[in-house]
């Protein structure tokens, strides 16, 4: 049985995915070598039991964030930071200065091109945290991947690592932030 | 004045109190002020006017000690101590006891009880004794005395000799050798030298300091000036907190008494000595009693320490050599000149003689000032002298120095208090704060309460102490709301000792002691409150055995 | 002057007592981290971060304004200091809101320089996220204290070299500030002589040239040596350059 690797977008911008699909020819040998159970660009909707290697992206920004940050703790054997944002909170931190009240008002009442109201937490947009967090504040975390975003290296790099069962030694070219 | 003028001003100062028909002392220091203690003085002096007590007088005087019990009186014509004495007790004293000569027996102290029978008066001993606001009655018991000789019949290198043989150390905390010290500033090639007296006292609890000035300020002045003559200082500060404004006046007023007496500025008992004594009043920080950050605050810059060396002796105020001592250490000087270094060093310990003024506050009965020789152990100041933790309780630890001290706790009360057994048990001396807890009490939470002081005084210069002191708190306040993990409690202990090495000066360098010895001696309390780490959990586990780490 | 010698990272080297052992170590090239040293400067032995291990010593000692004195035995750079370091510089990342990926600073800040120095994997403090302000008043600089460490070389150098004394430091503790004038808008200060000596020495993009964008920003901190020496050497008096 193959690893099975996960991918999870949380509050990020989606760079770091795309800097894993940068892994161009490299993700038809990563497609041999494990099973990608979940993932935003894999149409799986609850996050499965027993995963190998978990890639978060983004800053824990929301309470449905903060939840799924626990469950991915909980099911998988390696969590890994994936980019500065899970990392570091980098550009999604950037909205902490304000809270999400004025946040939503700025989004969805100030800059609305019409129906200037802020959507209901019951129907579209998730609870937000108070401060949007890097994931390790939030779960135990085995491996950081720096950058924003990881270059495609450095993720085959880890990816490559993680799977066989060890915690990536990167070289230090790697280890950025920004 | 010469030495021959202040024997006969005492002289006169004795036979005029002799001639006092009955002398009512009332303390008129803080804590009893604020509990009415000037209702009392107007009540005495009311009831002598009703009674036709002429000839009488009612004396404010400083701490009497047992603060909890106040407003405090002594009687001075046979000694009778009352407590609580409201404005219908002073009258019926004058009536019963001064009138028909049977004290008040339900509000009347025993002399004999351990509160007082334990306790070795040297820095206190005119606390609760003379009026602090003349001169003329500390004169009356030996004061000023010391520095005459001083200036009259020893060289500068003898007084220091004499203190440095008496073995004193530093009342501030750290417990540095005075005598050292000063030799230090004395060798130090400079026209110009400084003393100066810090009165920053600051802990939380802390008020031996305050009581001292309040009570007795001339001894503080007298060690001042006995410094300045022995290192060659012509120049004294006395850097005091705004917050002690009592102490503040006091002072003001001993400088002009002491200076129009001739025992402060120049040409001091005729010599060739001149000594003036400032006063500079700090802002309230905390920061602002380390000696550096002190020394920057008189010079009117920011309060914040530098880093040593250069020590103050070598290079302080003005960049020249400079004394700095605390209040209770100044105390010590005069006494130690008086009665020679050989009887000061007999007392306490033969590592930290003397004695040692504390604040006892929190869980216990008879919270108060008192002095206590070195070395007596800790259990007899809390369970002898303080009357153990009140009714029901038991006790939990005792703790001393403040945010920069620990946590001791019970199976370590027979430790004796010097400088370094306290040391030995994660804590320090301190200033003199003591504060018990008992059963009630919650450990992490009083790491926390004197981690959020640190925090609050940090003066933000060096990042260990500016930005650790934060987390520590918050990782605190996690802690105390049932929030944390194991890993929460490595990370503070890790954040603890970065601090403790790291730190540029001592508020930064002690702030982690309260938690590490909370953690030491009180650990479970803190275990109790963590939640689980979550981990990878299997769905079955039996059935797992491949994949990384599998198998 | 005294040649004095001692050992550091079991080097013998040598050096004179006016010196400090930061100067001597990097004459030796041993690299001691640091972040409020800047040569030119007054040291504050602020950052903590150039603390070494002197034999015999009862603390460790910054070794900016430690002088040298003859037979020390220094270690610089032992698992300990490893470990304080790191910690350290986590606390700096920790109080201050760095978006390297946003800063105009990015790849050209002693800051980001450090966590690679000490091998940062990542923060384990808790992020404060705090409120700071920016000013942008000022008609060629602006100043992000978002991004400010407090390492006060803009106060020293303003205040040494240029002589303004525009800038200053407001506040206690985690709420110190760096503030121009007596809190004013930096472009209403009558102080400010808009030399940018501020700008060049800040180790971080907290103080920048208005139109920089991201990762353009970069200091050039050696003109301040050459002022130092210059003036050190009074080479502005054109008669003693004339004798020479």
């Amino acid at each position: 049985m193959k690893p099975r690797l996960a991918t999870v977008w949380l509050g990020g911008c989606s760079g770091c995915h795309m800097s894993f699909l940068d892994m161009d020819e490299r993700l038809i040998e990563l497609a041999s070598k494990v099973e990608v159970v979940f993932s935003p660009i894999a149409d799986v909707k609850t996050f499965p039991a027993d995963v190998d290697v978990t890639l978060v992206e983004g800053a824990v920004s929301t309470v449905e964030h903060e939840e799924m940050a626990s469950l991915i703790r909980r099911r998988s054997r390696f969590v890994v930071s994936f980019g500065d944002c899970a990392t570091t909170g980098n550009v999604t931190a950037m909205r902490n200065r304000f809270s999400p009240d004025e946040i939503l008002h700025r989004a969805y009442v100030e800059l609305a091109d019409g129906d200037p109201t802020v959507p209901s937490e019951f129907t579209t947009i998730a609870k937000l945290l108070p401060k949007a967090r890097p994931l390790h504040e939030f779960v135990r975390v085995d491996a950081f991947l720096h950058g924003c975003p990881p270059t495609a290296d450095e993720i085959w790099l880890a990816v490559s690592s993680l799977v066989e069962g060890r915690i990536p030694e990167l070289p230090n070219v790697y280890q950025r932030y920004g | 004045m010469t030495v021959e003028e202040l024997h006969e001003l005492a002289d006169r100062e004795r036979e005029r109190q002799a001639g006092v028909r009955h002398r009512v002392l009332y303390c008129s220091a803080a804590g009893c002020v604020s509990c009415g203690s000037h209702a009392t003085r107007d009540a005495f002096k009311a009831a002598f006017t009703r009674r036709g007590l002429t000839e009488s007088e009612v004396v404010g005087t400083g701490c009497m000690g047992l603060c909890g019990q106040g407003p405090l009186v002594k009687i001075h014509d046979d000694g009778v101590l009352y407590e609580r004495v409201d404005a219908g007790l002073a009258h019926r004293i004058v009536d019963e006891h001064l009138v028909e000569g049977r004290p008040v027996a339900e509000h009347q102290l025993d002399a004999a009880s351990p509160f007082f029978a334990s306790q070795v008066k040297i820095v206190l001993e005119n606390c609760g004794r003379i009026d602090a606001t003349r001169i003329e009655e500390y004169i009356a018991v030996g004061g000023y005395e010391a520095l005459a000789r001083a200036v009259a019949e020893l060289k500068p290198q003898e007084v220091v000799e004499e203190v440095r043989k008496s073995g004193l150390r530093g009342r501030g905390g750290a417990g540095y050798p005075t005598g050292l010290k000063w030799d230090i500033a004395r060798k130090a090639p400079a026209e110009q030298k400084y003393v100066i007296c810090n009165a920053d006292e600051g802990d939380p609890g802390a008020f031996m300091d305050r009581s001292v000035l309040e009570g007795d300020p001339h001894r503080v002045l007298e060690g001042m000036a006995i410094a300045g003559y022995a290192i060659g200082a012509s120049q004294g500060y006395i850097y005091v907190r705004a917050e002690y404004p009592l102490a503040i006046e006091r002072l003001k007023l001993a400088i002009r008494q002491a200076e129009r007496h001739g025992v402060l500025g120049s040409r001091i008992f005729e010599s060739g000595f001149h000594f003036r004594i400032d006063l500079r009043i700090g802002a309230g920080a905390f920061v602002c009693g380390e000696e550096t950050a002190l020394i920057r605050s008189i010079q009117g810059r920011r309060g914040r320490p530098q880093p040593r060396p250069p020590y103050p002796s070598e290079r302080g105020l003005f960049g020249a050599p400079t004394v700095i001592n605390n209040v209770e250490t100044l105390a010590n000087i005069a006494p130690i000149l008086r009665h020679g270094s050989a009887w000061f060093a007999a007392l306490g310990t033969p590592r930290s003689p003397g004695t040692k003024v504390f604040a006892l506050a929190g869980k216990i009965r008879r919270t108060g000032l008192i002095e206590v020789p070195m070395g007596i152990p800790l259990r007899r100041i809390i369970f002898e002298i303080g009357g153990g933790t009140p009714e029901g309780t038991e006790f939990k630890a005792a703790q001393t120095g403040g945010p920069s001290g620990g946590c001791i706790p019970a199976e370590h009360l027979d430790l004796p208090v010097d400088y370094e057994a306290l040391a030995t048990v994660g804590s320090i001396m301190g200033s003199g704060g003591l504060i018990v807890m008992d059963s009630t009490s919650n450990m992490v939470d009083v790491a926390r309460f004197f981690m959020e002081f640190s925090r609050d005084e940090s003066c933000g210069k060096c990042a260990p102490c500016r930005v650790g002191t934060v987390h520590m708190h918050d990782l605190l306040r996690k802690i105390a709301r049932g929030r944390a993990t194991a890993d929460d409690v490595a990370l503070l202990e890790e954040l603890c000792e970065t601090v403790k090495e790291t730190s540029l000066c001592g508020l930064g360098q002690s702030a982690p002691n309260p938690v590490l010895s909370t953690l030491r001696f009180f650990r479970a309390e803190y275990d109790a409150l963590l939640g689980p780490v979550e981990v990878f959990t299997p769905s079955n586990p039996l059935a797992r055995g491949r994949g990384p780490g599998g198998s | 002057m005294a040649i004095l010698t001692l050992t550091i990272d079991d080097q013998p080297v040598s050096g004179t007592e006016t010196e400090t052992l930061l100067e001597v170590a990097r004459q030796h090239g041993i690299e001691i981290p640091t972040l409020c040293h800047l040569d030119g400067l007054t040291d504050v032995g602020a950052c903590r971060l150039c603390l070494v291990e002197i034999e015999g010593a009862s603390r460790l000692q910054p070794a900016c304004t430690t002088r040298l004195q003859e037979g020390m035995v220094v270690r610089t750079n032992t698992e300990r200091l490893q470990r304080y370091r790191r910690t350290i510089v986590e606390m700096l990342a920790s109080e201050g809101n760095h978006h390297c990926a946003v800063c105009v600073s990015n790849n050209h800040c002693e800051l980001q320089d450090l966590a690679y120095t000490v091998g940062l994997q990542y923060v384990r403090v808790p992020y404060l996220y705090p409120a700071k302000t920016l000013d942008a008043t000022h008609k060629d600089f602006v100043i992000d204290r978002d991004r400010c460490i407090l390492c006060s070389r803009c106060v020293r150098v303003c205040h040494e070299v240029e002589g303004a004394h525009t800038w200053d430091i407001a506040g206690r503790g985690i709420g110190c500030e760096i503030i121009s004038d007596l809190k004013q808008p930096w472009g209403q200060s009558t102080t400010c002589t808009s030399c940018g000596k501020c700008v060049l020495v800040c180790p971080t993009g907290a103080l920048f040239e208005k139109g920089a964008t991201v990762a353009e920003m970069e200091k050039r901190t050696e003109f301040l040596r050459y002022i130092v020496n210059a003036r050190q050497r009074r080479e502005w008096n054109p008669d003693l350059l004339h004798e020479e």
